[in-house]
């Protein structure tokens, strides 16, 4: 086991990938130059060249179809986008043929486009630089769709995207990417579908996604402090869903917060809390809640942004609610980013 | 007569070999053939077995049978919506289609796709989608691959003059042109958008082959319904993509005798006239090239009569097979989504 940051983590993947496979190609805006998407492909520019990492014109939907056209062809293209809110431009492209290929030509093989999007969050970035698109990319068949939370799922997801068939949608938050953790040095997959439990816990579920798997950590630390026993499960990926691992922590604990950083309505929340009612509605003690941001577009000014993302404090709210306690915590964490000097 | 290859239903098609020209005659007989088993299907269209929304090729043969008589079999082709006549002429299974149309197991895509979504990789023909403009990416995708790998190859992207309109027509031009990618994009202009005619839609006095050579792309335009002079183009283009020069447009001017989509006939719908659609039946590629064949002495009329008796044939032994086969097991709905 090695240590490495998140954006360290992607890196190495996607060079170990490339050295064991020809037809890995890294593409996107911007992915040779000297920042390197945050630093994740520029080993792969400095060891394999602009054959292999190539910078791209700005067109995202013809980008993504010029991807998937190679891909039939053999190739292994990962389409990096800076922003995921970019990613729009190329939704006919992702849900409307990758998603779509194998079944609707009953291919023997899917077209295996790596599309990464990395979601951003704070320091003022405003409507169309910090949503979360993880709920809209999974409403569709045909996708895997991964979350990565952690330095080593960043790596293993990716890994295992890069050697299936399915095309794949890697969202990757932004304020994930100094964080340090174990990560196999060998490139070894993390299979879709396989839930994380990053802390065991026998009085309530957080089910947290993205970026929120690591606040809901960190709330379930505060809520010790206190006596309560939080169990915290990182999906990691959103389509296929554990809901297995899901439904078996809801057995013991009979209580459900799901977090999530992208919204509430119709979202990634949503479908957890509708897995709850239909499949784990005996266990339950009390209702699910979900803790998501506002249902407003984010906003800009530092105490509207404050107010629009959930924070470990307010996952820790939803838990003492729906264990009816009244406690007041000893201790606020501090926003994830605090010390974030910005800009982007 | 020359060199033919048995399609999957034992149909005969020109061989998209590695020669420098088709004979006449099996030109004329691809497009008598697509001709056939088009109208064959729109006189079934009315018996509401055939649920999928159906664009027929019907007049616009010349471009399909002109370009792919120019490819290799390795070559690949990309098609929109109005993919019958060139899923055919590249060498795609007709009793694959006929059974995707009426929704059998025995389709090409076992009756997920549909009409719009016809595909069969191992003869080239690797996708038609109905999103205007959707697989002309895909198209340059497929070249800028064989560009990396120096492969002998070229992709074609059949597509219509509605989808010049789209942004993503305009990325891809873009970026073949920048990558010099091995693609051939093939313009069919009909003249109308479902019912809608160029001039609402595009400047006037700027034809399409002009404004795309402001890419530095090398462009022509050619009479679509003459297939002796799309066949010479495309072969000229498919030369270009495949010497390394980068990609080649055509702009075919042809004409859809029928409705945008269905079976039926609508200049009575006020959209165009009759007397338009009888000048453009009157210069119908089928027409012409029979009159060519006949004047030199290539063929005679009781040949192109048998070869229509043998198409008309094979494409109702096409449907009997499809009408007799099963249909996809409800249980079976979810295979092939992963």
């Amino acid at each position: 086991m090695q240590r490495l940051k998140y954006w360290q983590a992607i890196s190495q993947g996607l060079v170990q990938c490339m050295e064991r496979d020809p037809a890995v190609i890294i593409t996107g805006i911007g992915v040779d130059d000297f920042k390197g998407i945050f630093g994740t492909t520029r080993a792969a520019f400095e060891r394999f060249g602009a054959a292999r990492v190539i910078d791209i014109p700005n067109c995202e939907n013809a980008f993504a179809g010029i991807a998937i056209g190679a891909a039939a062809m053999g190739k292994r293209p990962v389409v990096v986008h800076p922003r995921n809110d970019f990613m729009f431009l190329a939704f006919d492209q992702i849900m409307n043929l990758a998603a779509k290929w194998k079944y609707m030509y009953q291919a023997k093989r899917g077209v295996p486009v790596v599309f990464r999007g990395i979601v951003g969050r704070g320091w003022g970035q405003g409507a169309t630089h910090s949503q979360s698109l993880q709920s809209v990319f999974a409403h569709f068949p045909g996708l895997h769709v991964a979350v990565p939370a952690s330095p080593a799922d960043a790596k293993g997801l990716l890994v295992a995207a890069l050697r299936e068939d399915t095309p794949a949608v890697l969202l990757e938050n932004r304020a994930l990417y100094e964080l340090e953790g174990d990560v196999p040095e060998e490139p070894v997959p993390i299979p879709f579908g396989k839930a994380r439990i990053v802390r065991e816990g026998t009085d309530v579920t957080i089910v947290g996604a993205s970026l929120m798997a690591y606040e809901a950590a960190r709330a379930a630390d505060l809520l010790a402090e206190h006596g309560i026993s939080a169990e915290v499960i990182d999906p990691r990926s959103l389509r296929p869903l554990d809901t297995g691992t899901i439904l078996e922590s809801l057995r013991k604990t009979g209580r459900l917060i799901v977090a999530d950083t992208s919204w509430a309505m119709y979202g990634f929340s949503a479908e957890v809390a509708a897995l709850a009612a239909e499949h784990g509605h005996a266990c339950l003690k009390a209702p699910v809640r979900r803790v998501t941001p506002l249902d407003c577009p984010a906003p800009v000014s530092r105490p509207l942004e404050e107010a629009f993302h959930p924070t470990p404090m307010t996952i820790v709210r939803a838990c003492l609610d729906v264990l009816e306690l009244t406690a007041t915590t000893s201790r606020a964490l501090a926003d994830v980013q605090a010390r974030f000097p910005g800009p982007y | 007569m020359s060199e033919v290859q048995e399609s999957h239903s034992g149909a005969v098609v020109p061989r998209a070999a590695e020669r420098p020209g088709v004979p006449e005659c099996e030109l004329l007989r691809a497009m008598l053939r697509i001709r056939c088993v088009e109208e064959t299907l729109a006189d079934l269209y009315a018996e509401q077995e055939m649920r999928t929304p159906t664009h027929f090729s019907i007049g616009q043969e010349a471009v399909a049978v002109g370009v792919c008589a120019a490819l290799r079999r390795a070559d690949v082709i990309y098609s929109g919506h109005r993919c019958h006549a060139h899923y055919l002429a590249k060498g795609g299974s007709l009793l694959g289609m006929v059974g995707e149309l009426y929704g059998r197991e025995i389709g090409t895509a076992r009756g997920r796709g549909g009409s719009v979504h016809l595909a069969q990789p191992e003869v080239g023909v690797i996708a038609s989608s109905a999103i205007l403009g959707q697989t002309l990416a895909v198209a340059v995708g497929s070249a800028w691959a064989f560009a990396m790998d120096h492969a002998p190859r070229i992709a074609v992207a059949f597509f219509g003059d509605g989808a010049v309109e789209e942004g993503i027509f305009h990325e891809s031009l873009n970026f073949a042109a920048l990558h010099r990618v091995p693609v051939l994009f093939v313009c069919e202009n009909n003249l109308y958008s479902t019912h809608s005619g160029l001039a609402v839609r595009q400047p006037a006095g700027r034809s399409i082959y002009e404004r795309v050579g402001a890419y530095g792309i090398t462009t022509e335009h050619v009479d679509g319904n003459d297939v002796l002079a799309v066949r010479q183009a495309a072969s000229r283009a498919a030369d270009h993509c495949r010497s390394g020069k980068g990609p080649y447009f055509l702009e075919c001017a042809t004409y859809r005798w029928r409705e945008h989509v269905g079976p039926l006939w609508d200049y009575d719908r006020g959209y165009r006239t009759k007397e338009e659609v009888e000048q453009w039946m009157a210069r119908c590629p089928i027409k012409r090239l029979t009159e060519h064949c006949l004047a030199r002495g290539l063929c005679t009329p009781a040949d192109v009569e048998a070869w229509r008796q043998e198409f008309r044939r094979e494409v109702d032994a096409a449907v009997a097979t499809a009408r007799r086969s099963p249909f996809p097991r409800p249980e079976a709905i979810l295979e092939g989504t992963y």
